[in-house]
């Protein structure tokens, strides 16, 4: 179960507490650091005009964690990384508040910022986790477009993470577009 | 059809399976247990699968879009399970 690379620096987390960004800044702090990136994932009143009343999430925990180490060895391997922090929330998720944070430190920061934003996208692509939005009239399961069965390219294997080419592609892509920003 | 693995007795050969989120409002359980003692050897994902959607006829409606995870790992649906796995049925995900 544990993956060859699951370095222990890592913090993964699950939980049906609110999420503190505070917490995971400091996980990640590091006096070698120059940079440390977050990203909130925040849940919304409105999905295409219906009011969201509530929103629910549920996860394969044992699942779920393992799969956020193996994202965060991933990005690992793509940028040197000094540490990395992610966390999700499970159960019922006052609307505006944080359902997901990731957060990652790096010496400069773009490594930061391209690790960060990879994390969240494959944590969408393939962490067994659902939310589920309820309505004024009714509910609905979401599902996350990113969702590795939704590309056929990598529908095929259910391996570690879910086809590396594809990631390699969008890794550079990132690389690529980051690049011209700064 | 002739899935003739036990669903309910025996003491060895048995696979536990996870529902969640749809999956498991169909189900209307988190949980359940197959027997893989079989006349035949060696059991599939895909093997398993017919067996539940024997015992919920209401996942028919959602199989084609469910991937499986052995073990917490993705897999194909030709994998072979052995007696301890854990099987999950994981419908699309959403989480973020």
């Amino acid at each position: 179960m544990a993956d060859e690379k699951t370095p222990v620096q890592d913090l993964v987390e699950i939980s049906s507490e609110p999420l503190s960004l505070g917490k995971y800044v400091d996980a990640v702090r590091d006096a070698r650091a120059g940079a440390i990136a977050t990203f909130s994932g925040t849940t919304r009143n409105s999905f295409q005009g219906r009011v969201v009343m509530q929103l629910e999430y549920e996860a394969y925990e044992t699942m779920a964690i393992r799969q956020m180490h193996i994202i965060c060895a991933e990005a690992r391997k793509r940028w040197p990384i000094i540490a990395l922090a992610c966390a999700h929330r499970v159960g019922i998720v006052p609307i505006g508040h944080e359902s997901v944070i990731v957060a990652a430190s790096s010496v400069h920061r773009a490594d930061a910022l391209l690790a960060c934003h990879f994390i969240i996208d494959e944590i969408k692509a393939s962490v067994p986790i659902w939310k589920k939005e309820i309505y004024a009239d009714g509910e609905v399961w979401k599902e996350n477009a990113e969702f590795f069965i939704n590309n056929s390219t990598s529908r095929r294997s259910g391996s570690a993470l879910h086809a590396n080419k594809e990631l390699d592609k969008r890794a550079d892509t990132e690389k690529n577009d980051l690049s011209h920003e700064t | 059809m002739d899935a003739e693995f036990s669903q309910t007795e025996g003491t060895c050969g048995r696979v536990k399976v996870l529902f969640f989120a749809r999956a498991r409002e169909i189900a209307g359980v988190s949980e359940t247990s197959l027997g893989i003692d079989g006349a035949e050897s060696s059991k599939t994902i895909k093997d398993c699968i017919d067996l539940l959607t024997k015992q919920f006829p209401g996942l028919e409606e959602i199989m084609s879009c469910i991937v499986v995870a052995l073990n917490q790992e993705y897999a194909d649906q030709s994998s072979l399970v052995k007696s301890g796995d854990e099987l999950a049925l994981i419908p699309p995900i959403s989480g973020g």
